[in-house]
């Protein structure tokens, strides 16, 4: 395999000396005949200092993986660059995300030409708006957008009103967050549930042909009983969008805190997202048991605490990244947003006519609802609202206890 | 047919899988053979419409191998996935010897007939098991992010294993393993410790020569210049940010309707006509047919 004349296939880069090449002879005989040259060790830690480089660009590489990656570079053409690249990219990512910050430390380490970029078809793919932040990485959130010429202006909009700062929740007072976090133990959400596809045995319900059979063999032959057998139930998921704007920052602890809850009550059933300027999702944060941990971790996820709203845009990122592709169907989705609108309100409508039509039930919540006089008026509530099943309000202890109890009949 | 160990680099799979009519670029060539050499399964993952699953019967035509399918979905179990015995039969078995032992007069050997319950014939193998017993296979594990995630680690024992317990039989293991490919839609997030034992695959939509030549060697009958217009075409629908892009399987369907209707050249007629072959939401046709002159522009 030291042949270096298979260099470039036919869709790749012509073979040319790389840096690559240079650590890659090396590498073949470290790896390959068990040779003892001095330099072998130096090799190695090359190519695990790499994969160092990549952990500390966000794409997490365990041992196992590196492991794995090594085994690769066995089995492939090490003068090939095109080769690998791919050697590397198969192994060590995961999730589409990395496959950007992937490129980059590549071409980092491996390209002898700073000025190349990009090399064949080995690009990442774009993501589909520029109003998405990279998950749960606040610090890397321009990886992959850098590039992308479609949409210039989204950016630089998007860069110029949000606030990227951390928000720290001990600047809290000490009585309100005592306050907010005996109100919110007290909850016990249940989830709405719904019809799964799997039967369980049961008592009453249709007759289960295969366990009266078996009860049978049992027997000898001879039928004890009829068995019996009911579709089992499964909490139905829920997903959370929660507007962090600036309008909604007197509410974003306690609805996230509630989120917690939620989310610690069935794990897997539920889903949060943010909603300000980007979108971002804190599911992952959120799923730890120590709420302070889980709130911090959420916090420092989201980019844009306190910036701008764009809910239309917003929400149709959620929908065409996540929500179409399966969060959203047959869920019971809550927004929590006063439903205050920068731009034109279209986009909201029709997105949320979108929603309606993947949700099993969309539930609007909205800190202003629950107060005197309150109208629907504001353009973004007044385009959503015929797309709402419910709108309630969720400014106290006692309007987030009546949207439990909705979520659970839900 | 060609065996594994016969395909000496990306190069040869690229080659091989284009003489099955699959045009794999260099990433999935490289990915193809990294599997086949290291014998870890291929975890696919992109846009619907991409060629995930098309991919998995490619390489089972080069390596002339059947391909085992194993679609998930929601509340797939082991049963579905594995073996399952076949109580009907069992229980018929019982008693018909049940029967000739009355019938003759003799005594029924308890263990004798218990054994014969559990025996290889009543066994029904499930795709898993299937493509444990077949040598060389390829097993496609269709859709995983459709399973319940109880599902996935028991995927992940039997993947690590390549072997299967059951309890009345015995181990069954491979004698080779077979070639895995997991196909995602991202639906959910997949568990971390099934995609670490995996090679990882994002596939994109292809280019545009990349794409003609997929039209090209898929209907050979079609003229060029359709060719060249519907991908084009496609290429600038993708660009259109659409609920759902059209994939590669649009693509051929519109070029196959397209044909149907008898046209030569891709116009604002025939294209009108045949929209629903590759655009399949209301809102997207609209869309496009707003912008219909813009993407026939050559």
């Amino acid at each position: 395999m030291t042949s270096a004349d298979r260099g470039g296939s036919s869709d790749g880069p012509a073979p040319r000396p790389h840096a690559g090449a240079v650590l890659a002879s090396g590498v073949v005989e470290a790896l390959g005949g068990g040779a003892t040259r001095p330099d072998d060790d130096a090799v190695l830690t090359d190519l695990v200092a790499f994969t160092r480089l990549l952990r500390n660009a966000g794409v997490p590489v365990t041992p196992d993986r590196t492991a794995t990656y090594l085994q690769a570079l066995r089995e492939i053409d090490l003068a090939s660059e095109v080769a690998t690249y791919w050697a590397g990219r198969l192994t060590l990512c995961a999730d589409p995300d990395d496959i950007a910050r992937y490129d980059e430390a590549f071409h980092a380490w491996f390209s002898s030409d700073p000025r190349e970029q990009r090399m064949g078809r080995a690009v990442a793919p774009k993501p589909r708006t520029a109003t998405i932040a990279a998950l749960s990485s606040p610090e890397r959130s321009g990886t992959g957008e850098d590039d992308d010429e479609d949409v210039p202006e989204l950016r630089v909009a998007a860069s110029g009103e949000e606030v990227l700062r951390d928000r720290d929740i001990a600047e809290l007072t000490i009585g309100e967050r005592e306050h907010l976090r005996r109100m919110l133990a007290l909850l016990r959400p249940d989830p709405p549930r719904r019809r799964a596809r799997r039967r369980r045995p049961a008592r009453r319900g249709e007759p289960d042909a295969r366990r009266t059979l078996r009860a049978t063999l049992r027997h000898a032959g001879e039928i004890p009983g009829l068995e019996r057998r009911a579709r089992r139930e499964r909490p139905r998921r829920v997903v959370l969008l929660l507007d962090v704007s600036g309008s909604m920052a007197p509410y974003a602890d306690a609805l996230l805190r509630f989120a917690h809850v939620l989310t610690r009550r069935t794990p897997q059933a539920v889903e949060t997202f943010t909603l300000g300027t980007r979108l971002t999702r804190v599911t992952r944060e959120l799923r730890q048991r120590d709420p302070e941990r889980a709130l911090r971790d959420a916090a420092a996820a989201i980019p844009d605490w306190s910036g701008g709203t764009r809910l239309g845009e917003v929400l149709s990122a959620f929908l065409d990244r996540w929500g179409q592709r399966g969060v959203a169907r047959r869920a019971v989705v809550v927004v929590f947003s006063d439903g205050w609108e920068r731009g034109g309100t279209e986009l909201l409508g029709e997105q949320m006519a979108r929603l309606e039509r993947l949700a099993h039930a969309v539930v609007w919540v909205n800190p202003h609802a629950g107060k005197r006089g309150y109208e629907p008026v504001q353009g973004g509530i007044a385009a959503a609202l015929p797309h709402v099943d419910r709108l309630l309000a969720g400014h106290s202890l006692a309007t987030l206890q009546e949207l439990t109890e909705v979520l659970a009949d839900a | 047919m060609t065996a594994a160990s016969d395909l000496a680099g990306p190069d040869d799979v690229s080659a091989a899988l284009g003489r099955t009519g699959y045009l794999a670029d260099s990433g999935l060539a490289s990915a193809a053979f990294l599997a086949l050499r290291m014998g870890r399964p291929l975890f696919c993952e992109g846009e619907p419409g991409t060629g995930k699953t098309a991919l998995a019967q490619a390489l089972a035509d080069v390596l002339g191998a059947p391909l085992i399918r194993l679609q998930c979905h929601e509340g797939i179990d082991a049963a579905q996935a594995l073996y399952d015995w076949d109580f009907p039969r069992q229980l018929l078995h019982l008693r018909t010897v049940e029967a000739a032992a009355s019938a003759s007069g003799t005594a029924l050997d308890a263990d004798a007939t218990e054994a014969s319950l559990y025996d290889r014939r009543f066994l029904l193998a499930r795709p898993v098991l299937q493509a444990l017993q077949t040598t060389p296979s390829v097993l496609l594990v269709d859709e995983v992010d459709r399973a319940d995630d109880e599902f996935e680690a028991f995927l992940l024992e039997v993947l690590a294993e390549n072997s299967v317990t059951i309890p009345e039989v015995g181990v069954v293991k491979a004698e080779t393993p077979p070639l895995v490919v997991l196909t995602s839609n991202r639906t959910r997030e997949v568990h971390d410790a099934l995609k670490r034992r995996c090679l990882y695959l994002w596939l994109d939509h292809p280019d545009l020569v990349r794409e003609v030549a997929i039209l090209k060697s898929r209907m050979p009958q079609l003229s060029t210049e359709l060719a060249e217009q519907v991908a084009q075409a496609v290429h600038r629908l993708r660009g259109l940010d659409l609920l759902k892009p059209p994939g590669v399987a649009e693509t051929l369907d519109w070029a196959a309707a397209l044909e149907l209707i008898g046209a030569r050249h891709l116009d604002l007629e025939s294209a009108t006509a045949t929209l629903g072959a590759v655009l399949k939401y209301r809102e997207d046709a609209d869309r496009a047919r707003d912008a219909l002159d813009a993407l026939l522009a050559s």
